[in-house]
């Protein structure tokens, strides 16, 4: 097992956000989490992230208890984020984006500008521009890329479809195959259901700050997701 | 003649005016902190010098490069163990934080080396001066100026050149997010102090060879400076060497005419700025 969580609860100063989240990821796994706004979503990501602090015994990466660690700690254990708004550095070109994603890069792994910029052409050509000149799905590129800079064996992709118009969509979750190819992990955060079953091996639903269900796309009936999404009974 | 003379004189001296700048507006620019004793750690490093030169003999070129990393280590420790600790969204601990550290230096000053009026001796150019065309200036002005324009050269190559100026950018555009790339902001806040103090030290260099001083002066440096990076627009070098200039020529100038109005030309130069491009010179896209 690559990650768990364990009776995870999380939550902003006197608001509780998660409620004892159990979930886990294999290493290789493309673990989708789906629900609607202020579900919990982003809070789940920003925790295994290590932006929100938590007790270490409530995230496991490897076995060992990491839910204390700052951000930086994280992405040296080889987790990276692609942080939902996609947050470009706006004082940094779109390669200096990029550069500083793997400022901190783990060993040898494939991700380099060279092999970004064959995933992402047109990249390439905005390189010396403002990151943050570029269209949303561009932007989104470039999040993706200074993310997967870091080489990690981890990617959590927290609503990387969002405000993006249909057609950008697939061309971003079009790159999704060459990074589960290095070996890599990706946890993807989608409010889209028909996007995160069709690209996920296994998929978790959280209503107000639990897990309402999970299971493989195969397994998940259109009745049991929409009761898990909106509650109520289908 | 008279009057592009007084000019010169007023440009030079905004080059002094820009290196007591340069490292307010560095730390303001990465962690958005107004360090209050800004001032008087120029004045704490224009001892520094002092003493390594009277105790120990050494020229002033030399002592600058003693000091200079000794005060970069003062800088990192300083904003480790105190500084960091009272960043956040309220911006008064810090301000009260660093007051209170201008008060410590001072009197520590004082206790230290009394309230006489002190000089760094440097006899080699104390009195040097070349011809400039037309007009005569001293060869420490020029070398003040020329000091200010190498530091905010070097500076710019550090910021927009090395991954560590990468970090900076980053790290003030949004420190969560750096925090995402592995950046620590704490560390790269505790370096650009480092280096801020680095700038101090020249800046106390020329203060110190310049005229008198004693531990009270710090806090009118610290005006000038912070007239000098707002004139400037926050966050760029080359606006606050701006700033400076037009610092030093108001104040030339209106000492030219009565030489009581000097520091008084300076504060009004700074209000018409204001009033005219209340941003700065050359502000910042966004801030």
């Amino acid at each position: 097992m690559l990650l768990e969580t364990r009776s995870l609860d999380a939550g902003y100063g006197r608001f509780r956000a998660l409620f004892g989240v159990d979930i886990r990821v294999d290493a290789g796994e493309c673990v989708a989490i789906i629900g609607a706004n202020g579900a919990g979503k982003s809070t789940l990501m920003r925790s295994i992230a290590g932006v929100l602090p938590n007790a270490p015994d409530m995230i496991r990466h490897r076995g060992e208890p990491i839910g204390a660690l700052s951000a930086a700690a994280i992405l040296q254990r080889g987790i990276a984020m692609v942080p939902e708004g996609r947050k470009l550095f706006p004082s940094l070109s779109v390669e200096e984006n990029l550069l500083i994603g793997g400022q901190k890069r783990r060993g040898n792994g494939q991700w380099t500008l060279d092999s970004l910029y064959a995933l992402f052409p047109i990249l390439r050509e905005k390189r010396a521009m403002p990151g943050t000149a570029l269209s949303g799905g561009q932007q989104q590129m470039v999040a993706i890329g200074r993310a997967l800079m870091s080489n990690p064996e981890l990617l959590l992709c927290d609503e990387i479809s969002l405000g993006l118009a249909p057609v950008v969509i697939r061309d971003i979750y079009a790159a999704l195959p060459r990074i589960r190819e290095t070996g890599a992990a990706v946890i993807v955060v989608e409010q889209d259901i028909t996007q995160a079953l069709r690209v996920a091996d296994r998929v978790y639903c959280l209503m107000e700050g639990r897990v309402t269900l999970s299971g493989t796309p195969a397994e998940l009936t259109r009745e049991a997701i929409h009761s898990a999404y909106f509650g109520g009974h289908a | 003649m008279i009057w592009l003379d007084t000019i010169v004189q007023g440009i030079l001296l905004g080059g002094l005016y820009a290196l007591f700048a340069t490292g307010l507006s560095l730390v303001f620019g990465i962690m958005r902190l107004v360090n209050l004793a800004h001032g008087d750690m120029i004045v704490l490093a224009a001892y520094l010098i002092l003493v390594l030169v009277t105790g120990l003999g050494l020229s002033p070129w030399l002592a600058v490069l003693i000091a200079a990393p000794l005060m970069f280590a003062l800088g990192w420790l300083l904003q480790r163990v105190v500084l960091n600790r009272v960043l956040g969204p309220d911006i008064l601990p810090p301000l009260l934080v660093t007051f209170g550290l201008s008060i410590a230096i001072q009197n520590a000053l004082l206790e230290g080396f009394s309230a006489d009026s002190r000089r760094i001796p440097n006899p080699d150019l104390e009195g040097a001066s070349v011809a400039l065309g037309p007009v005569t200036v001293g060869v420490m002005p020029v070398l003040t100026f020329a000091s200010a324009v190498l530091v905010i050269v070097i500076l710019n190559r550090v910021i927009y050149g090395t991954p560590l100026g990468r970090s900076f950018r980053a790290t003030s555009d949004d420190p969560v997010t750096a925090g995402l790339m592995g950046i620590e902001p704490m560390k790269v806040f505790a370096v650009a102090t480092g280096i801020a103090m680095m700038v101090v030290t020249v800046a106390a260099l020329y203060l110190g060879t310049r005229a008198n001083f004693d531990p009270a002066i710090g806090p009118a440096r610290l005006i000038y400076a912070f007239q000098a990076v707002i004139i400037g627009g926050l966050g760029s070098l080359w606006g606050t060497l701006a700033g400076g200039v037009i610092i030093g020529v108001a104040q030339t100038l209106g000492a030219a005419v009565n030489p009581e109005w000097q520091i008084l030309a300076g504060h009004l130069a700074f209000l018409l700025v204001l009033l005219v491009r209340p941003r700065g010179l050359f502000p910042r896209a966004r801030d």
